[in-house]
């Protein structure tokens, strides 16, 4: 792999540090005039999630880190590993909890999604941005009522609960924002 | 040819204006004092010691040449001539120097002030800054304040050891052990300036960090007669009561050289010319060099040094 000097990190830049991957958010050069110059680095480890913020002294490199985002396509789970697979090349990967971690309660066979690879297995997954679920579970609907503005809970067919407005059913499709966990609107299907 | 989808400018609605606008307002400004506008050479012969800035060199018909990271020494070359108070608008380079508040090209005001002291020039930078940017809260403290007040510690007194084990119970830090003056950049600019509100004059900062400042004993401590400006937390000026012994200057040139040669690093040709004017003599005096395009940020309160730049760095 390549290594990068701080005057190359880029916002999405993937990088080893301490043994694990990860992603470059912000870099920003601070040096005082008459003094050392430093590079203050905003980062997100790519294994657990965590962002914090080091600084480098400027000039220092990191070596690249071989991680990848494919889009992919959600084939299913066996209950210990979610399985996805490649649409060009029919490759098939699978992907354990803390790879998949919140994106599971999103998660609809035959939908894309991001994969993220790291060394050719996946290390993380995201969630399209909108999914479009069935409710499994949710108190009668009330008809007509479009304006209240009360809402309550419902169940998903995969498992997820989100807060819906009083008028839907059990039953009707309805489209999610994965990234606020919130109901949007009726699905189009 | 690949079509270049970059060929616009980069600064935003009003920074070529502003900018103008600012060049006239500086330049009645010094008028109505009685300092000189001049104008000495960006490509020369020999450059500074420094080892904290990187000059860039160029390659003149077989012969070396420096873009100049300051006029500070010709305009001390004039100041020995005789020239009395001068100011010049001019491009500065530094290698390496590009981020948000740095472009690796970019435009200096300088002026040097024979006869006054420290205190006397950083009253007229105020005067200026504020006539500007229009505005007047400020604060003078020194640098030894300025760490006991915002992190509770002496810098004079802490060592190195110290030093770091203070910093790294507060950043994270990647590098492994550096000397007191590495420790105490990286406590100023991380955790210092963001604090800092409106104007704010630091001076008197340690001998170690002189440049080419004079010291003077302090009580317990030698400090430099150096001040910086910073404008809500960002540097803005950087001035001197000036070094006038050409010996004293000659040993600082060598001791730079020597720590870039420790560091693995190229020495640089030493300045002949400036310490010949000074053996002459340079006239006592006070000086300051301020970032013009940052002052031009602050006036327009753009984010950016690329928005008030007609071209950044990644555009020319």
């Amino acid at each position: 792999m390549a290594s990068y000097s701080t005057n190359e990190f880029r916002s999405g830049l993937k990088v080893m540090l301490d043994g694990d991957p990860c992603s470059i958010i912000e870099n920003e050069f601070v040096k005082p005039g008459k003094g050392q110059a430093f590079n203050r680095v905003r980062l997100r480890n790519l294994k657990s999630g965590r962002v914090w913020e080091r600084t480098f002294k400027s000039g220092e490199s990191l070596e690249g880190a071989d991680v990848m985002d494919r889009t992919m396509e959600y084939l299913y789970s066996d209950g210990e590993f979610w399985h996805f697979m490649e649409p060009d090349t029919y490759e098939q990967y699978q992907a354990d909890k803390d790879a998949v971690g919140d994106a599971a309660q999103w998660l609809k066979e035959g939908d894309r999604c991001e994969v993220t690879l790291y060394n050719d297995s996946p290390l993380a997954v995201v969630a399209a941005n909108f999914v479009e679920l069935e409710i499994t579970e949710t108190d009668p609907g009330v008809k007509g009522d479009t304006a209240s503005g009360g809402s309550k809970p419902a169940t998903l067919s995969t498992g997820a609960v989100v807060k819906v407005p009083l008028f839907l059913s059990q039953g009707e499709i309805i489209r999610i924002d994965t990234r606020s966990g919130e109901y949007v609107g009726r699905g189009k299907s | 040819m690949a079509q270049a989808d970059d060929w616009q400018p980069s600064a935003i609605a009003g920074a070529l204006a502003g900018r103008a606008e600012l060049l006239q307002q500086l330049r009645a400004f010094f008028a109505a004092r009685g300092v000189l506008e001049v104008d000495t050479p960006l490509l020369c012969s020999d450059t500074i010691t420094d080892p904290a800035i990187t000059p860039i060199a160029c390659d003149q018909a077989g012969a070396k040449r420096w873009l100049q990271t300051s006029p500070e020494y010709a305009m001390k070359r004039l100041l020995a001539a005789g020239s009395g108070p001068i100011y010049q608008v001019c491009k500065a380079f530094r290698a390496g120097e590009a981020g948000g508040r740095h472009n690796p090209e970019f435009t200096l005001l300088e002026w040097y002030r024979p006869g006054f002291s420290l205190a006397a020039l950083m009253a007229e930078v105020a005067e200026l800054v504020q006539a500007v940017l229009g505005t007047s809260l400020h604060r003078v403290v020194s640098y030894r304040e300025l760490f006991q007040q915002h992190l509770g510690v002496d810098p004079f007194v802490l060592g190195a050891e110290e030093l770091e084990r203070f910093a790294r119970q507060r950043l994270d830090y990647s590098g492994g052990s550096e000397d007191r003056d590495t420790w105490l950049d990286l406590l100023l600019t991380h955790l210092i300036e963001p604090e800092l509100e409106g104007l704010v004059f630091v001076y008197d900062y340690p001998a170690s960090q002189a440049a080419l400042a004079r010291l003077r004993q302090e009580g317990d401590i030698t400090v430099a007669e150096r001040f910086e400006l910073y404008v809500n937390g960002v540097e803005l000026a950087n001035g001197y009561f000036e070094l006038t012994d050409a010996t004293e200057q000659r040993a600082r040139f060598e001791a730079d050289n020597r720590a870039l040669a420790a560091r693995g690093e190229p020495t640089r040709p030493i300045d002949a010319r400036l310490l010949a004017a000074m053996e002459s003599g340079l006239p006592s005096c006070a000086g300051v060099a301020l970032g013009l395009d940052r002052l031009l940020m602050m006036k327009l309160g753009a984010e950016r040094v690329q928005d008030v730049l007609s071209f950044d760095w990644s555009r020319c």
